[in-house]
């Protein structure tokens, strides 16, 4: 296809940006501190037993509330993963990189999570992984706490213990 | 539906990478002129509007329903916009439909559009949202890991996918208004570029530019027209939270609960052989195999066999997006209304050369979100 015309009545390059004041929420502001003083807050469904993270004040699944808070450990596995090749618009990513499912050890939802100080060929689905944090003093209170997940040479886990909880 | 509601009209653009020759507004008065004369309508016979499309920052157009007012004809009328992100072209054509269920309206004109060329939808659709965890990868980045979980669950071949591709776009060449209609081959798609692993080039979407439109009408209307309209036998939009334990992102419980549902109201047992053709919304290829069993048209893990074996081309037993589908043509919002606006054709009798030979019952499929939104329509050829 041919470029557009660049003849300035027929179109014209625009952004658009305007500011924002968020709220994050007392109860998702625990979890946000925790992320600076290196924790990683889950929290626990009062119905079921299963754990979220980040806590969720209320289950999705069984409406009850989820107010007991848990420290999970900064360890999980890959449940499964691609390798990405397209280049990553305003982020300074070194291609081929791995993005994959996290399954911290404890929680019953996963993290959508860089893998890295790895080739992308030698991640696996039921890989062991750490994650690696900003040091003392960078760290803000936001996700970008933890920078990436790292593998620890630990032999896989199985199969049949993530294929359905991805 | 507790009162029937039929598809009188479909008019749709030639889709293409990159309408120059139109602004937005111009792009989709171009499928509702079509849909009117196919309906043999005017605009004064449409009570209402219901509009569709993706989110609002893939053409940086806020409450695109007050701008394209004028131009879908909502002078003095009532207009409504949907939006449930890549499923929202069938779940708009559903709520136009629930609009003339209800008794309220007699016709109604409902629209779905994207112009991915004047913005960027990869990143409109994952930019980074305060307190939520950065998604570092776009669309395709967030779906190829479930496709690779699909192919280790169900041991399909890895050339699958490939061959999903290469029949799209076989299928594509057959429909004069599809966006990438050139031939490919199943080894073309499997030397393409490896964008996000298992996910290659060949077997990903285009973005393109491209609106439809669909009138929809009460008994009494659509038997006052002047062709065989598509009776809507059935539809629902089913949707299920992002992060919930044990989700099962490979085949979702809102897909699988959307399909009993419709086929239950539909009267329908057993989808393979009841259902003639399917518009499926396939926007990576791994994703039919995977919607094959989500839609309960193959057991689970078994939906790759049904592409080894051929049985979802042109000819054979149920054939699978003839129009070529998402992965040859891709304006988001508009994309699941293709999907039912071509099922709608196809029982029509309709659908020019890629029409399926005695198409009874067709089912149109549209998800969207991060697999989330299920909207699925079965339609008829009689009622």
């Amino acid at each position: 296809m041919s470029e557009p015309p660049k003849e300035r009545v027929k179109y014209i390059d625009t952004n658009l940006n305007l500011p924002y004041h968020y709220y994050a929420g007392d109860y998702k502001a625990l979890y946000l501190r925790a992320l600076r003083d290196k924790k990683i807050l889950g929290s626990r469904c009062s119905k079921t037993g299963k754990v979220f993270v980040p806590p969720v004040i209320a289950s999705p699944e069984s409406l009850a509330p989820c107010d007991e808070l848990v420290e999970l450990p900064h360890r999980g596995i890959v449940t499964t993963f691609c390798v990405v090749n397209v280049p990553v618009i305003g982020r300074e990513i070194e291609i081929p990189y791995v993005v994959a499912s996290v399954a911290l050890d404890g929680a019953d939802v996963s993290l959508y999570s860089l893998i890295q100080e790895c080739a992308a060929a030698d991640v696996r689905m039921g890989t062991r992984v750490e994650a690696v944090w900003k040091p003392d003093g960078e760290r803000q209170g936001d996700h970008t706490d933890i920078r990436y997940f790292r593998p620890t040479g630990e032999p896989d886990a199985p199969f049949e213990s993530f294929i359905h909880r991805l | 539906m507790k009162r029937p509601v039929a598809v009188v009209g479909v008019g749709q653009t030639h889709h293409t990478s990159k309408r120059v020759d139109v602004n937005v507004a111009e792009m989709v008065r171009e499928a509702v002129d079509r849909a009117l004369l196919d309906a043999g309508l005017e605009h004064d016979d449409i009570d209402a509007i219901v509009l569709g499309k993706a989110p609002d920052p893939l053409e940086g157009i806020m409450q695109p329903e007050q701008y394209l007012a004028g131009a879908l004809g909502a002078h003095l009328k009532p207009i409504i916009r949907v939006h449930t992100a890549g499923s929202v072209g069938c779940t708009t054509a559903l709520t136009a439909a629930t609009h003339v269920a209800s008794g309220l309206y007699g016709r109604i004109l409902t629209i779905a559009f994207e112009k991915q060329s004047e913005g960027n939808a990869m990143w409109a659709l994952s930019p980074n949202y305060a307190f939520t965890q950065p998604m570092v990868a776009g669309a395709g980045g967030f779906f190829a890991p479930y496709c690779r979980a699909y192919i280790a669950r169900s041991g399909a071949p890895g050339h699958i996918g490939a061959v999903v591709a290469a029949n799209a776009r076989e299928n594509a060449g057959r429909n004069e208004y599809a966006h990438l209609r050139d031939p490919m081959t199943v080894e073309e798609a499997l030397n393409s570029m490896m964008l996000w692993e298992p996910i290659r080039f060949l077997e990903t979407c285009p973005s393109s530019d491209g609106a439809i439109a669909l009138v929809m009408a009460n008994e009494d209307n659509a038997r006052r027209g002047p062709r065989k309209p598509a009776w809507l036998k059935a539809g629902a939009t089913f949707t299920e939270p992002m992060y919930v334990p044990g989700r099962d992102q490979v085949s979702p419980l809102a897909g699988r609960t959307c399909a009993k549902w419709v086929y239950d109201k539909a009267g329908i047992r057993d989808p393979w052989n009841e259902i003639q053709v399917a518009e499926i919304y396939v926007p990576f290829s791994w994703y039919e195999p995977m919607w094959l069993e989500n839609l309960g048209f193959a057991p689970l893990n078994e939906g790759w066999k049904v592409v080894d074996r051929g049985d979802q081309k042109m000819g054979r037993h149920l054939p699978i997006n003839p129009s070529g589908g998402v992965l040859n043509t891709n304006p988001i919002g508009a994309s699941g209304m293709l999907r039912f606006g071509e099922a709608a054709l196809q029982v029509m009798g309709r659908a020019g050369e890629h029409q399926v030979g005695g198409v009874k019952t067709a089912l149109g499929h549209a998800y969207g979100g991060g697999a989330q939104y299920f909207s699925i329509g079965i339609l008829a050829a009689e009622l």
